[in-house]
């Protein structure tokens, strides 16, 4: 079934920043006798400048993968993704992007400096530039004061917060949050929106994969709903919810098709 | 460069913020040290026995070190995921092998020294001289051989997903050269083909790291060995460590980071894979 375009972002003459071609994921199972799976079956998207996009889509709709495809972690199998008119197979694409990953993880043994550092090295950041940028990304995720701390001895919102900081630490024009909230108390997902609407208004682009539909309500220009792999619709978030007449929880389970009771 | 040797720092880290490089030295020194506070049969030169029993306890140690460290090197990044975000950097995969190998063997090359100077007081201290030419190709010649297995660890490392068996492994493999290496075009000669043939591939195709134990020279003040020899051996390990490191990144290229596996997330399934299994997901 094609996809329910609602209404685009797109202004004339802009270029996408994010760009999904006719995507098809798929791969082949261990097991003997398992033949092929398709993971996402010709997705196509475009992201705009300056939008929070929502990436939507009940568990192992393909959400995760079309992320790890952006990240150059998982082959294509047909069609094409680009980031900033990159192949995402150049591992150049990733030079302008952040990415905080659904659960963080990162080598316990070095100081959140340490690891600032470390990545800001790899994004060839000027070593003069690099010091001032790990003081601003660590005041602006409240971790300035357990700078000097390994990070084994953080709590988990801390280490969600040093994910966010490793992900902003080269200004990043586009960021890619997998389930940024997923683990945390209420008071961390407020944080995370609050972050997201201070990176929209600085006029970043935020890519965000989630399921949690408040929170996409809140802080997304417009969605995309992927179910088993497919596009089921795509558009501003009033648009969607004008259209069914609901508000966007229900939207989106009419859309995947889901009946109470019928599952 | 940049990135191989901002991944090779990490490494290094690593590698003193771990207790195993602290372990292994001081039951070296402890040994060494009690050792060398008794006095057999009033015998001078019994300071020879000392050395080569620190020279191989060093060697033993450094071995322990560069397998450890390099066997959980790629599935360690795995198994905690943190390949995940320094993947999404713009860094390649033969930058990533290069950086690991480079952090592996200076860190291996830092060990050394710190063995090596603790070995040097203790023959200073019992002999009063010092054949530092010697002791400088001991050292080299060693340092260039934990490159050879560093880079053939790593290259375990992406065959074998367990540090552990990927360690093992590599050991017996590394200790087999190294013991029976050498000998092997001896039986070659003895055996009926195919056998023989086999074995003498085998023997001209393994990497000789028993040639770059020169612990003789030191243990008996020998003269050094001609220096060109030293730098034929460096091009050998060199050519060796090039090659293993090459393979690593053919293999690590092509290599999902993550592995699809039946248990998480559903797809749209073609054939029989809907039936058999209903879940499944990406997993590291």
């Amino acid at each position: 079934m094609p996809a329910q375009a609602v209404t685009t972002a797109k202004l004339p003459g802009m270029k996408p920043i994010l760009k999904i071609e006719d995507l098809v994921v798929e791969y082949r199972t261990r097991e003997f006798g398992q033949r092929v799976t398709v993971a996402v079956n010709r997705l196509s998207l475009e992201v705009f400048p300056g939008e929070v996009f929502g990436f939507l889509g009940p568990n192992g709709a393909g959400k995760t993968t079309t992320v790890n495809v952006l990240l150059g972690f998982v082959p294509v199998t047909r069609g094409a993704a680009y980031i900033f008119n990159v192949n995402v197979r150049d591992p150049i694409a990733r030079q302008r992007i952040g990415y905080l990953p659904e659960l963080t993880y990162y080598y316990k043994f070095l100081t959140a400096e340490e690891l600032l550092r470390f990545y800001a090295r790899i994004f060839r950041i000027p070593r003069a530039e690099i010091g001032p940028r790990i003081d601003e990304v660590l005041k602006l995720v409240g971790l300035d004061t357990a700078r000097k701390r390994p990070i084994k001895t953080y709590s988990k919102g801390m280490q969600q917060r040093i994910g966010l900081a490793q992900a902003l630490i080269n200004e990043p024009d586009l960021l890619i949050l997998d389930e940024p909230t997923s683990g945390l108390d209420p008071i961390g997902r407020m944080n995370v929106r609050e972050m997201i609407q201070r990176l929209k208004s600085k006029g970043k682009t935020v890519f965000f994969s989630s399921h949690e539909l408040g929170e996409v309500e809140t802080v997304c220009d417009r969605v995309a709903i992927l179910h088993q792999g497919e596009l089921k619709a795509t558009g501003r978030v009033s648009d969607l919810v004008e259209k069914y007449k609901c508000n966007l929880e229900q939207a989106f389970l009419k859309v995947i098709g889901y009946e109470p009771g019928h599952e | 460069m940049n990135n191989a040797l901002s991944v090779a720092s990490i490494v290094i880290k690593e590698l003193y913020r771990r207790k195993d490089f602290y372990v292994l030295f001081v039951l070296t020194a402890i040994i060494t040290l009690l050792m060398g506070s008794l006095h057999f049969f009033n015998d001078d030169r019994i300071v020879r026995y000392l050395k080569e029993i620190c020279l191989l306890l060093i060697w033993i140690s450094a071995l322990a070190i560069a397998v450890g460290t390099s066997a959980r090197q790629i599935p360690a990044e795995r198994e905690n995921r943190t390949i995940f975000p320094l993947l999404a950097k713009p860094i390649t995969r033969g930058q990533l092998i290069a950086g690991k190998f480079l952090g592996c063997w200076l860190a291996c090359g830092l060990a050394l020294i710190v063995f090596y100077f603790f070995f040097g007081v203790i023959s200073v201290s019992r002999e009063h001289q010092w054949a530092a030419a010697s002791f400088f190709q001991a050292l080299w010649l060693h340092w260039w051989m934990l490159g050879v297995v560093v880079a053939m660890t790593l290259l375990g490392s992406v065959v074998f997903a367990a540090p552990s068996s990927n360690g093992t492994i590599c050991l017996l493999i590394i200790l087999s050269i190294l013991l029976l290496g050498r000998h092997l075009n001896k039986v070659a000669v003895q055996l009926a083909e195919p056998m023989s043939g086999v074995v003498s591939a085998v023997y001209f195709a393994v990497p000789h790291l028993e040639l770059f134990d020169v612990r003789d020279l030191v243990v008996h003040n020998w003269d050094p060995i001609n220096w060109l020899i030293c730098v034929g051996a460096t091009l050998y390990a060199a050519a060796y460590a090039i090659f293993f490191l090459f393979a690593t990144w053919l293999v690590f290229r092509r290599q999902l980071v993550l592995r699809w596996q039946p248990g998480c997330s559903p797809g749209t399934r073609v054939g029989r894979a809907a039936a058999l299994s209903p879940i499944a997901c990406w997993a590291s």
